[in-house]
C-alpha cells in the first residue's frame, strides 16, 4: 500500500516499498503559476535528499525541485516536459516528475498529509 | 513564499486587486498584483486578443509648470520638447554626465503644463533631480494622489469609447483631458504591451469606481505585473532598472532615435559627449534580442557567449513568450556580435542553449497608426 509524505518545499513522494515516485504539491503549483519549463534529471543518476535534481520555470521564474528521499533515478516523466502546463493541473497524479528506486527514507525529514496540512496553516 | 506587506505602500485599487483574487507581491516598495486568477499567460493572451486592465498607480506622476519649462527639461533629456505640441505625448529619457540612463520616461503636453510619468523605482531621485534643475519660473508637482491605469488591447478602444466617445478620435500618443465618469481624467494613447491602448491618469478616488466599470465590460480581464512584463519583453521595450540603467547609453540600448533631431545638432544634453562619439563610431555593445532554441527561458544574467565559449554579452531579461510559446530575452552583446542572425550560447545552470540574435519586437506592434 502505497503511502503519500511531504516535504516542507511541497513537494509529494510516494513511497512503494523501495521506489518512490515524486512531485509538487497543488500549493507548490498555485504559488509557482503557469509552468512553461521542465528539466529533468538523467535516469541512471544516483541522488542525495535534497539535491537539486530538476528545475520548473514559470513565465517569470526558475524554481529548483529536490530529490525527498535519497534514490537512484529509474524514470522520468517525459509527458511534463512535452506539456508542463500538466503539472498545473494535475499536480498529484499525472504531472508526477520522476520515480527513484532503490531509496532510504529519513521519515524525520518528511511529514504525512496531517502533518503537511498543519505546516500550509503556519505559511 | 509570503511577502511582508506590512512596509508596503498601497495603490487607490487595492481593496480591487485584493476582492479580485489578486496574487500580491511586493514591487518598488508598492503591493502590487502579479496576476490574477486567470493565470500570466491566460492575461497575457487575453491582452492581445481583447483588452486587459493594469493598475500602474505605483508610477511617479507629476506636472511641469511655468515659463521655460520645455526648454528646462531640455537640460536634462536628449529629447525634442520644445517641439514636442500641445496634445501629444513622447518617449524620453534622462541621462547623465556619462551618457548613462537615469530614467525612461512618457512626457505629455497639456498645453498649459508637461505631465511626466515616470518609473515607481525612480520616481523619488527623478523629482529631486529636475527639481534641483529648474530656474525660479519653473515649478514641479508630483502627484501622489493620481492613479494610473493602462488598458490595452485591440479593443481598448472599442470598450473605452463606450464609456467617453472621444476617446477613439485619440490618434497614437496623443493625449487629451477628459471627462470619465465624471471624473477628471488625462487619456494618452499609449502603452507598455504593443497594442492598441490607452494609459488614464485619475484622481486615488475616482480611480476604483472606474476600474470597476471598465471591467464590468466583458473584454476586458484585469491583468498583473507578471503579464505586463512578458508583453512588454515580446514588443521589444526596455524596463528601467534591468535593460537600461546608469551603465547603458541611448546608442547601446538602440534608443538614439529618442534624440530630437535640433538636438543632435546642438549636441546639448547631459552625456551628449560619449552619446555623440557612440553615435559617430559605434558603440561597443548594443542591445539585441535572443532568441533560445527549444523550451528553457535564459533569465536575467544569463552569460551568452560565441563559438569559442568566450563571453560577448549577458541577458538583461528573458522570459517565456506565451504568444509564441517560446523563451525570448533580450541582452546586450559586443557589437560585432549583434546582427540579426549570430549564432550565440546562452549558459543556462551550466548547459550551453543554441541561441540566435533575434529582431525586436519579437511580436509585432499593432499601435494605432
Amino acid at each position: 500500500m502505497p503511502e503519500t509524505r511531504y516535504t516542507k518545499d511541497h513537494e509529494w513522494v510516494r513511497l512503494d516499498g523501495a521506489v518512490a515516485t515524486v512531485g509538487i504539491t497543488e500549493y507548490a503549483q498555485q504559488a509557482l503559476g503557469d509552468l512553461v519549463f521542465v528539466d529533468l534529471p538523467e535516469p541512471g543518476r544516483t541522488v542525495a535528499a535534497g539535491d537539486t535534481c530538476a528545475v520548473v520555470e514559470s513565465v517569470k521564474a526558475a524554481s529548483d525541485i529536490y530529490a525527498p528521499v535519497a534514490g537512484r533515478v529509474a524514470e522520468v516523466n517525459r509527458a511534463i516536459v512535452e506539456d508542463p502546463s500538466l503539472i498545473n493541473r494535475d499536480p498529484d497524479g499525472e504531472g508526477w516528475f520522476f520515480r527513484l528506486e532503490g531509496v532510504t527514507v529519513d521519515n524525520a525529514a518528511l511529514m504525512d498529509e496531517a502533518a503537511y496540512k498543519a505546516y500550509l496553516e503556519t505559511l | 513564499m509570503t511577502d511582508n506587506e506590512t512596509e508596503l505602500a498601497t495603490t487607490p485599487l487595492d481593496s480591487l486587486h485584493r476582492r479580485l483574487g489578486a496574487r500580491m507581491v511586493a514591487f518598488a516598495g508598492y503591493a502590487m498584483p502579479l496576476q490574477y486568477g486567470a493565470g500570466i499567460i491566460a492575461e497575457h493572451l487575453h491582452c492581445r486578443a481583447e483588452a486587459a486592465l493594469f493598475d500602474v498607480s505605483h508610477m511617479g506622476q507629476a506636472s511641469l509648470l511655468g515659463e521655460g519649462a520645455a526648454a528646462a527639461l531640455e537640460r536634462l533629456v536628449p529629447g525634442d520638447i520644445l517641439g514636442l505640441k500641445p496634445g501629444r505625448q513622447r518617449y524620453t529619457l534622462l541621462t547623465d554626465d556619462q551618457g548613462g540612463i537615469l530614467d525612461d520616461l512618457m512626457l505629455a503636453n497639456l498645453g498649459d503644463r508637461f505631465l511626466l510619468i515616470v518609473n515607481a523605482a525612480r520616481k523619488a531621485f527623478d523629482f529631486a533631480h529636475i527639481a534641483a534643475a529648474l530656474p525660479a519660473s519653473v515649478r514641479l508637482v508630483p502627484h501622489p494622489d493620481q492613479a494610473l491605469l493602462a488598458l490595452q488591447g485591440p479593443a481598448a478602444a472599442r470598450v473605452l469609447a463606450r464609456l467617453d466617445p472621444y476617446v477613439e478620435q485619440i490618434s497614437f500618443l496623443g493625449v487629451s483631458e477628459r471627462t470619465l465618469c465624471g471624473a477628471a481624467a488625462i487619456i494618452a494613447r499609449s502603452g507598455y504591451t504593443g497594442e492598441d491602448g490607452f494609459e488614464i491618469s485619475l484622481p486615488a478616488e475616482a480611480a476604483e469606481r472606474i476600474a470597476a466599470a471598465l471591467l464590468a465590460e466583458p473584454e476586458i480581464w484585469p491583468a498583473g505585473l507578471g503579464a505586463r512584463d512578458s508583453l512588454r519583453l515580446e514588443a521589444g521595450l526596455c524596463l528601467y532598472g534591468a535593460d537600461i540603467d546608469t551603465t547603458t547609453t541611448p546608442i547601446e540600448a538602440g534608443l538614439g532615435w529618442t534624440i530630437g533631431k535640433r538636438r543632435r545638432m546642438a549636441w546639448d544634453f547631459p552625456g551628449a559627449e560619449r552619446i555623440r562619439a557612440e553615435q559617430d563610431h559605434g558603440p561597443a555593445r548594443l542591445r539585441v534580442g535572443i532568441r533560445p532554441e527549444g523550451r528553457a527561458p535564459a533569465r536575467a544574467g544569463t552569460p551568452l557567449l560565441d563559438e569559442s565559449g568566450a563571453e560577448v554579452g549577458r541577458v538583461t531579461s528573458g522570459c517565456f513568450s506565451p504568444s509564441l510559446n517560446a523563451p525570448i530575452a533580450m541582452g546586450y552583446v559586443a557589437s560585432t556580435h549583434a546582427a540579426d542572425g549570430t549564432r550565440l550560447g546562452a549558459l543556462v545552470r551550466g548547459k550551453e542553449l543554441p541561441s540566435v540574435v533575434a529582431p525586436m519586437p519579437f511580436v509585432p506592434h499593432r499601435y494605432l497608426r
